[in-house]
């Protein structure tokens, strides 16, 4: 309140009444359309707090929530989309990959999906990791061309869930005793030599037997592997646990199976046909 | 009690509360009514040419068209804010580009202070949107009401009929110019044309009624009813450009020297102020340019019209309110101290009168900035490319190892068009020996070099992989550049990048 409003000398004029630490104001009167304006606000303010979830349990008479808002818009857009996703969903992958306009909504829906979905396991790139293979390369467990791509997303591998998963097992050479431990470091050298790195040639005279006994009916006669079984080549630069010699010591002895879940079932078939398509043009598709 | 004094101390000091006295003026005030007197003089031509320029600019630059071709505005003057486009006469701006507006702005604040410090507030006085429209709707006022008399007697007269006819009709006509006001400004983020028949037949959309009757509304209150309290109250130009303005610069300013002691036409030894009031009269902000410079004056200088009618009338030299410079307005006053009023001390007056400094550091420092901010847009915009290429490596993963042991990279590759040419350009790679480029989804020219469409007025996007054999060494990083050629072999564009490999 006002304390003791005085005349100011110099001006003539008078002061607020107000003092701040020896501060006195001089009263320079406001408009009072200002003052009008400030009780305007003052309503809106009110008139918004009875439209508009503003209090904690209130949700105003509007009824607006920025979360429904954005679900409404979200659907809407799924709108928009719908008739796209029904012909990608009625295509099939090499169709979507020939018609530039399907092609374009595929790889850019493919990338948000992959992002989503795939990207935990077979990295953001999808440049893989150890035990999960890359989709960047030209190296490919189950075939590298759209149908093959297709089926392994849609049904997965080596999962309880989906009877048409993609399966196959690897012995357990050392663990369960089928092979000797000399034995296994003749064939790990074998292997070596299959991509020109050993430096032992006996080993690997004496690992070339044991390899066409026991490892040839899956990973073929000269290591080129067998996408039937999703038995990975051995003769190329491309090493899914690792290629030094100790790596593929403790893959022949005890095998590492890896498993991807089946996306049929949990993915819109659109869904899975636009990721057929985007991970197929990430640089190794066939 | 001094501001020096510790603060406790000074609250101790404090007087007892008093009760405010009750003849305390009120912090509100209600708002003065400013009555603007009609007003003949050669400021009133400029400002009446300004007035009609200023005006014919706005209303007539959105219809001006441009031909681009098909399936493109043919407005000169269009913001397209849903296609992200500028678009003016032949340029074309594209988001990115906006520093072009941003180093508009910057040469438009510039502009305005030299202008300030020359002139002084010449922005105010003649070409602020504020001034223009208020002048308008005045002349409005004045044609439906009458000058100034006639619309204060209306004002206090009775709410008769002819009072009530009268204002609806200035009110009325406000409402139709406000009208066009929002409706031009829409014009300049929607076709013209278009949009004007939408309007007519009610097919506009939303957002355009919206615009249109927020700036209808606007025009109405800023210039209808708030006037000079736009400049008081809410601008806060006329508060720092106080730091644009020296003692060099030209303003408006009452002669005093001349002048004082006011007093009638026939009293002896009185000044050449004969205290009409005529200034004040016709002043839109309703102020005494005899009180000295003040924050209110807007520097119009209508005030200068009206007493030089008076001055000329009475046989007086004109120039008593006048556009001068407080440096010569000082020298006046010195050289006249003590001199008793008539044609003498007028004589001495004016001899101690200098030109305005108009070249001085002040002005220089601004014309300087100006030049400066002027030429680096100048020359950024003819430094400007119409087509870029941007080359984005992939960094997950930052290289990939085929199964045959070779190494590859993959780009993302822009071709960012600003112009509606779609003719082919070629790819090349720059690299050392044995680096090869593949191009997912192009074909090859006959010289074997991958063919990229562009896109009219838009980014084409292209996947490229390069990829060194198995067994070539090469360093972990290596510079490689890409190159786009047109049908002449000649480069347009190229970028740099990398080519990342295993560590040696």
């Amino acid at each position: 309140m006002p304390t003791k409003i005085e005349k100011d000398g110099v001006t003539g004029r008078e002061t607020t009444g107000h003092e701040w630490d020896g501060l006195k104001e001089l009263n320079t009167p406001l408009p009072k359309w200002w003052l009008w304006t400030f009780y305007a606000s003052i309503a809106f303010a009110a008139v918004w707090m009875v439209l508009y979830p503003s209090l904690p349990f209130w949700r105003g008479t509007t009824q607006w929530i920025a979360r429904e808002a954005i679900v409404a818009e979200v659907a809407e857009a799924n709108a928009r989309n719908a008739p796209m996703m029904a012909r990608l969903r009625a295509a099939t992958p090499a169709q979507i990959a020939a018609d530039p306009e399907m092609r374009a909504f595929a790889l850019a829906g493919g990338r948000v999906a992959f992002a989503n979905n795939c990207a935990a396991c077979h990295g953001a790139g999808g440049q893989g990791g150890s035990g999960f293979p890359a989709l960047v390369d030209d190296d490919w467990l189950w075939g590298g061309s759209l149908a093959a791509i297709h089926q392994t997303i849609a049904h997965g591998i080596r999962n309880t869930e989906d009877e048409a998963a993609r399966t196959s097992v690897m012995p357990r050479f050392g663990a369960d005793g089928m092979l000797t431990n000399p034995q296994i470091g003749d064939v790990a050298e074998y292997v070596l030599s299959l991509s020109g790195r050993s430096s032992d040639p006996a080993a690997v005279e004496r690992g070339r037997t044991i390899f066409a006994e026991n490892c040839a009916s899956c990973h073929g006669d000269n290591g080129r592997g067998n996408r039937e079984f999703g038995a990975p080549s051995l003769a190329d630069q491309v090493w899914l646990y690792g290629g030094g010699k100790a790596d593929i010591i403790a893959m022949v002895r005890n095998p590492r199976l890896g498993v991807m879940p089946a996306w049929e079932g949990r993915l819109d078939p659109a869904v899975v046909n636009m990721l057929t398509v985007f991970v197929h043009s990430l640089g190794g598709g066939e | 009690m001094s501001s020096v004094e510790a603060p406790h101390r000074a609250k101790a000091d404090r007087p007892a509360e008093a009760p405010a006295s009750a003849a305390a003026q009120p912090l509100y005030a209600a708002r003065q009514k400013v009555y603007p007197k009609r007003v003949f003089g050669k400021v009133r031509s400029v400002k009446w040419a300004v007035l009609t320029l200023c005006l014919a600019l706005y209303y007539i630059v959105p219809w001006i068209r441009w031909d681009r071709g098909p399936g493109v505005p043919d407005q000169a003057v269009l913001v397209d804010i849903a296609n992200a486009r500028i678009f003016l006469f032949w340029i074309e701006i594209w988001p990115q580009e906006i520093y072009f507006l941003t180093g508009a702005l910057i040469l438009g604040a510039f502009g305005l202070f030299a202008v300030s410090s020359l002139f002084g507030r010449l922005w105010c006085g003649f070409t602020c949107p504020q001034t223009v429209w208020t002048d308008l709707f005045m002349f409005v006022e004045r044609w439906i009401q009458g000058d100034r008399n006639a619309r204060m007697k209306l004002d206090q007269g009775p709410h008769d009929t002819n009072y009530w006819v009268r204002k609806s009709l200035t009110h009325g006509v406000w409402l139709l110019i406000a009208a066009a006001t929002g409706g031009a400004w829409v014009m300049y983020f929607v076709d013209a044309p278009t949009v004007t028949m939408q309007i007519l037949t009610g097919h506009a959309s939303a957002q355009v009624y919206f615009f249109v009757a927020l700036f209808t509304g606007f025009t109405y209150l800023l210039a209808g009813w708030a006037r000079e309290q736009v400049c008081t109250y809410m601008c806060p130009w006329p508060r720092f450009q106080a730091a644009m303005l020296d003692e060099n610069s030209l303003v408006v300013t009452y002669r005093d020297w001349r002048g004082e002691p006011r007093g009638k036409l026939k009293a002896e030894g009185v000044g050449d102020c004969v205290d009409c009031f005529a200034c004040v009269h016709v002043c839109p902000t309703g102020i005494d340019i005899r009180d000295g410079q003040q924050l209110e004056c807007i520097g119009c200088g209508l005030c200068v019209d009206a007493c030089d009618s008076v001055m000329s009338k009475l046989g007086r030299p004109k120039g008593l309110v006048a556009f001068e410079t407080l440096k010569n307005l000082s020298a006046s006053a010195a050289a006249t101290a003590g001199m008793a009023p008539g044609p003498d001390r007028f004589k001495a007056g004016m001899a101690a009168r200098q030109m305005p400094r108009f070249v001085r550091p002040r002005t220089l420092m601004y014309a300087g900035a100006l030049t400066a901010v002027a030429l680096v847009m100048l020359g950024a915009f003819l430094m400007r490319s119409t087509l870029n290429v941007t080359v984005l490596r992939d960094r997950a993963p930052l290289f990939v190892r085929l199964s045959d042991g070779a190494v590859r990279n993959a780009y993302t590759i822009k071709i960012v068009n600003k112009t509606r040419d779609e003719a082919p350009l070629a790819l090349v790679l720059q690299a050392p020996e044995g680096f090869h480029m593949t191009v997912q989804d192009v074909e090859d020219d006959a010289q074997g070099r991958p063919v990229l469409h562009r896109r009219a007025d838009g980014i084409a996007q292209y996947r490229v992989f390069v990829t060194v054999p198995h067994g070539q060494r090469i360093a972990e990083d290596t510079p490689v550049s890409f190159r786009l050629l047109d049908a002449q072999g000649r480069a347009v564009a190229s970028q740099s990048s990398n080519f990342l490999g295993p560590k040696s």
